[in-house]
């Protein structure tokens, strides 16, 4: 699993490459729980890259919803493999995330 | 190709299973989504067995076998850890979850939504979780020299 972040003004775009699991997930959390994550009003996930999630992965992105609604942090997925989607959707969380196909639609989303 | 395989209890070899499913079942053709389902439901058990029952013990061991029943997979996973008694499972509730800011829990749930049949059984310190799932159109594996 390999994590990286792009930072333009108050956004975030945090690019997942690889497979999170039920041991690769520690390092999700990691980043997700940094205390300066809460200066950004945008966190956007770019997951063209992520080709698995166990409920492990999940689990921080549940874990983290509250704080960031809270926050008035918005959390935008994007470019998600199908095969990850369906994993979400098995969970009803495409219900309460949100999750869009390009990076374009995820930044009007953001600036709405 | 060999039908079973086995694992020291570290979660970094979760990986291992999932590749072998996904090579054992590569023959088969299976649509992409139901695929990744499977691989994900015997993941999602197999944390479980290295976490829960046998505590990251590397000295302790969980095996995979996958048997074929007509167009059903069977998927067998044995330990010795702590045994798990399916009557006390909670359903998780994911408002509670979101609200306590907590993530986990959802594994078997997951399993449950995926796979057919869910069975879990133990004699002693020997814990038996099988997983079925019947595929569709399943053809015929390439005979191999």
């Amino acid at each position: 699993m390999k994590i990286t972040h792009e930072i333009r003004e108050k956004t975030i775009t945090i690019a997942l490459d690889g497979e999170l699991d039920a041991s690769s997930s520690v390092m999700l959390d990691e980043e997700l729980s940094k205390p300066e994550i809460m200066l950004f009003n945008k966190i956007l996930v770019d997951c063209e890259n992520l080709n698995y999630i166990s409920s492990a992965g999940l689990g921080v992105f549940i874990s983290h919803l509250q704080r960031f609604e809270d926050a008035q942090i918005k959390l935008i997925f994007f470019n998600m493999q199908e095969k990850v989607k369906n994993v979400f959707e098995i969970l009803g969380l495409d219900l309460l995330m949100t999750i869009v196909s390009t990076y374009d639609e995820a930044m009007t989303v953001a600036n709405e | 190709m060999n039908n079973s395989i086995r694992i020291s209890c570290n979660l970094d070899n979760l990986k291992v299973f999932r590749n072998f499913v996904t090579e054992f079942l590569h023959p088969y053709a299976i649509n992409k989504i139901v695929l990744n389902q499977i691989i994900l439901a015997v993941d999602e058990i197999t944390a479980n067995l290295i976490k829960h029952a046998n505590k990251e013990d590397e000295s302790k061991s969980v095996k995979l076998t996958i048997l074929q029943l007509g167009d059903t997979f069977l998927f067998e996973l044995t330990d010795n850890g702590i045994p798990f008694d399916p009557t006390t499972y909670v359903e998780p509730d994911m408002p509670t979850k979101i609200k306590d800011k907590k993530g986990g829990g959802w594994g078997l749930f997951l399993v449950k939504q995926i796979m057919d049949k869910v069975e879990f059984s133990s004699q002693g310190n020997h814990n038996v979780c099988r997983l079925y799932k019947t595929v569709s159109k399943v053809p015929v594996p390439a005979k191999q020299d």
